[in-house]
């Protein structure tokens, strides 16, 4: 941990807080990409199935296409 | 920092990359732009965010490994040796110098630059799929081809010491095939599984045309997409360095640019060539669409593209006419394919940067045929076969395989398509509704006022 600026920059390597735990870090930021990826793909599941549930008659579609403009 | 020459040098190349970085973020502006741009209203915000996410997923999983695999991969490996561990060690996210480090100054924006690369290599396939995939599996795809497959193309094809260079004297400087050859063939791999948007093609084989919502920034762009291109080019360039820098073949003390080979070529070069290409592409462009505005400009990157493999060496009256000539192929293929596979892709990006690509390479190989792939001893030198194999391993077997295979696998997990009625309503018909409901709500509070 760095603790003063007065030093020789010369000899002044990695100065980021919790060296030594980069793997730990990585872990947890692998741990994070995939899990963001689990919850997106389920939450995108869920709402596209709510959407036909709830939107997906003949008469609803129609009336969206006719809403919406291209 | 050994002497005040050697500080000047690094901090000259440090600031050199981070200025392309910001430029090349323009190319990211610029594509979602053109994929809004070409949506119809009712899919455009879902358009937009499909775009924008890339950017996070990539740079992330680039940190994580996409980045050590350009390091320990140029060997193949098992082809002319194994893993580079070693090298790939300083730049593993485990690294002291991939965080603040003050004795290594410079790894961060050399990584960032490659980034760059990567988003846009996603970027390409993200506006040829709009309006039927699902975000999350697009997403998916994206960080296949931003931090895996493109950056191992550049390991083998775009790095100094990779095997296609030294086996194959595969020479592409600004990335005919490393970038748009890949993405090309990725875009091409989704398409075949994905299939075409509901009502594009007629009952008797014929396709609709599906107007951009907003021609004005499509075009417009396209524009963002040419001046991000300009910090791309200069990214592809090591700015500065000195024959004993190199370690090669060349002799006495002029200092020189060098492309990622290390092959010398200068800033006048590229400028020259970027521009003759560009006025290639535009001009062939303009003349084969009879003066349609969305191709036009598509032409301008299909002969920036074309060129672009060998646009460290060509004459510019070369890079025009090559540059035309990619135009005029990509245009052609993009209807052949359209037409005979029933193949729909919205904004031309197989064309554009995969056909455009893949001609571009084979052309360098005959263009260049003979000259040196590199300043060390022992390397094959440029020639057409070993160009156009190359063409092939990016379009072909880092491109579209993967990508198909990646696309049946989340096809076969109903993953990769949104559903039928959601694709007919539009995928930002709630938002829409919404935010009528929202305006409808003010128009009768203000009435009820008056």
């Amino acid at each position: 941990m760095l603790t003063s600026w007065a030093v020789d920059l010369a000899n002044v390597k990695a100065i980021y807080p919790w060296q030594g735990a980069e793997l730990i870090m990585v872990i947890a930021g692998v741990v994070a990409w995939i899990l963001w990826h689990v919850i997106q793909l389920r939450e995108e599941k869920e709402e596209f199935q709510k959407d036909v549930e709830e939107y997906g008659s003949k008469e609803s579609i129609k009336k969206a296409l006719d809403d919406h403009s291209l | 920092m050994g002497n005040n020459l050697d500080a000047l040098t690094t901090v000259f190349t440090e600031f050199y990359y981070w200025v392309t970085v910001v430029f090349m973020f323009l190319i990211h502006v610029g594509f979602c732009m053109y994929e809004v741009g070409v949506s119809r209203r009712r899919n455009h915000l879902h358009t937009l965010m499909k775009n924008t996410m890339l950017i996070p997923l990539v740079t992330i999983t680039f940190f994580f490994f996409g980045w050590w695999i350009y390091w320990a991969f140029p060997n193949g490996p098992f082809i002319t040796g194994g893993l580079e561990l070693e090298a790939a060690a300083a730049n593993a996210p485990t690294s002291p110098n991939m965080g603040t480090d003050l004795s290594d100054r410079i790894t961060g924006v050399f990584w960032a630059a490659f980034l760059l690369f990567s988003w846009t290599a996603a970027s390409i396939v993200s506006g040829s799929v709009i309006e039927r995939i699902r975000s999350g599996a697009f997403w998916i795809i994206a960080v296949m081809i931003g931090s895996v497959t493109w950056i191992i193309d550049a390991a083998w094809g775009w790095s100094a010491n990779g095997w296609m260079v030294k086996l194959l004297g595969y020479h592409d400087a600004y990335a005919s095939g490393v970038i748009h050859g890949i993405a090309g063939g990725t875009a091409l791999g989704v398409l075949v599984v994905l299939g075409p948007r509901l009502g594009r093609f007629r009952a008797d084989g014929t396709a609709r045309d599906f107007v951009p919502h907003n021609p004005w920034l499509v075009t417009v762009g396209l524009f963002l997409i040419y001046t991000g291109f300009w910090g791309f080019y200069a990214a592809c360039n090591v700015p500065i360095i000195s024959p004993e820098g190199i370690g090669g073949l060349i002799t006495g003390e002029t200092w020189t640019a060098t492309t990622i080979y290390l092959t010398p070529t200068t800033l006048g070069a590229i400028t020259f060539n970027f521009l003759m290409s560009l006025s290639g592409g535009l001009l062939v462009a303009y003349l084969i669409s009879n003066g349609n505005p969305f191709w036009t400009y598509s032409g301008g990157l299909a002969g920036i593209i074309t060129a672009s493999a060998g646009n460290d060496l060509y004459h510019p009256i070369q890079a025009m006419f090559i540059a035309g000539i990619g135009t005029f192929i990509a245009y052609k293929m993009h209807y052949w394919v359209e037409r005979t596979f029933k193949i729909d892709d919205a904004v031309g990006a197989v064309a554009v940067h995969g056909y455009a690509g893949f001609a571009g390479l084979v052309i360098a190989g005959f263009m260049l045929w003979g000259y040196p792939s590199s300043p060390y001893e022992g390397y094959a030198a440029i020639n057409p076969l070993g160009n156009t194999i190359g063409a092939i391993i990016m379009f072909f077997v880092l491109g579209f395989l993967p990508a198909w295979i990646v696309a049946k696998i989340l096809n076969g997990m109903g993953l990769l398509r949104i559903p039928r009625e959601v694709e007919l309503m539009g995928l930002d018909f709630k938002s829409l509704a919404d935010e009528e409901q929202a305006r409808q709500d003010v128009r009768d509070a203000e009435k009820a006022l008056v």
